[in-house]
């Protein structure tokens, strides 16, 4: 069978039609297949490296921070990394998905530097820090004490409706900025496990993996960063409720 | 003797992301769900966690700066070049 290629789907176009509209798809959705995307860097698609690029760089940044001293050598790393897949995109097998490849190919050459470098304060060391400490999801004036007669450790001040129609409130653009502020404010442990598991939709197996944490701990870190961003968005939500 | 002490409001909040991640033990995960049959305190808190996590699924990711990607661009077409060569 023949592989998919852009060229082949020009090849199809009828005469007349302008070829240019087939290299306008959305490459989104002409690489939403995973085995077409490979297939697309390997034969040399600068529009299939780059989704990629756009897709994964960030967050390959950001990992490679926390095994490294400096952005300086990340940023090194992380250009490592990039040609790192370019060149063994060949021998892809296709056994592990391809961002579990990429972070793989990352955090092996991140170790290696960051053993080189001076010591570093490791994601998992990090984590344990973050964790030891409690962090109730509210504070506990929320909650009626523990000798209440009838209802101990229930609501005080239960949530409050976020009004009639909070899905639309939540996609606005004001919102957004509000839920980026909130992320933006989390510790760096929390933080970096919301962006992979919620914006960047990973599962729990893949962050604990790149991050070199135990499924626990991800939880809690999780738990945490999640609530405390519902907490930005209940006062945020409630100021305009009035 | 009653079988196990119900859950409180307070025991909740702390359990819902282990409840969304399907974690719980099946013990606590039915008292949490008898719980949030008779709290609607809870059961709005736990509405309001599954929001935050879809507001969150649909923030887009940063966009990559355009001097990191068109390095990164350059570095592909340089691959490319020395492949066919």
């Amino acid at each position: 069978m023949m592989s998919l290629n852009k060229t082949m789907v020009a090849a199809d176009t009828p005469k007349g039609a302008f070829p240019e509209a087939v290299f306008e798809a959305d490459p989104r959705q002409f690489y939403a297949d995973e085995r077409a995307l490979v297939e697309g860097l390997r034969n040399g698609d600068e529009d299939a490296f780059a989704l990629l690029v756009g897709r994964h760089h960030n967050a390959l940044l950001r990992v490679a921070m926390f095994y490294v001293p400096s952005r300086a050598v990340a940023e090194e790393v992380v250009q490592e990394t990039w040609v790192g897949v370019l060149q063994g995109i060949g021998r892809f097998e296709g056994r592990s998905s391809l961002k579990t490849w990429i972070f793989s190919i990352l955090t092996h050459r991140a170790k290696t530097r960051g053993q080189q470098e001076s010591r570093h304060i490791s994601f998992s060391s990090l984590s344990h820090s973050e964790c030891e400490s409690s962090e109730p999801a509210l504070t506990p004036d929320r909650f009626l004490p523990a000798d209440h007669e009838q209802w101990p450790h229930h609501w005080a001040l239960p949530p409050q409706s976020w009004g009639e129609s909070p899905e639309k409130r939540l996609l606005s653009k004001e919102t957004q900025v509000h839920l980026r502020q909130a992320i933006a404010a989390l510790p760096e442990a929390q933080q970096e496990v919301i962006r992979l598991r919620d914006i960047e939709q990973w599962t729990s197996q893949e962050v604990c993996n790149v991050l070199g944490i135990s499924e626990t701990n991800q939880r809690v870190l999780l738990h945490r960063a999640r609530s405390r961003v519902r907490r930005g968005l209940e006062s945020y939500l409630q100021k305009g409720l009035g | 003797m009653t079988a196990q002490k119900e859950m409180s409001c307070k025991e909740l909040v702390e359990l819902v992301t282990d409840y969304l991640e399907g974690v719980l033990p099946p013990g606590d995960r039915t008292r949490f769900e008898d719980h949030l049959k008779e709290c609607p305190g809870c059961e709005t808190y736990l509405d309001q966690m599954r929001q935050t996590v879809r507001a969150l699924g649909r923030l887009s990711e940063d966009s990559v700066p355009a001097e990191a990607k068109e390095t990164l661009l350059e570095t592909f077409r340089n691959w490319k070049q020395a492949r066919s060569l």
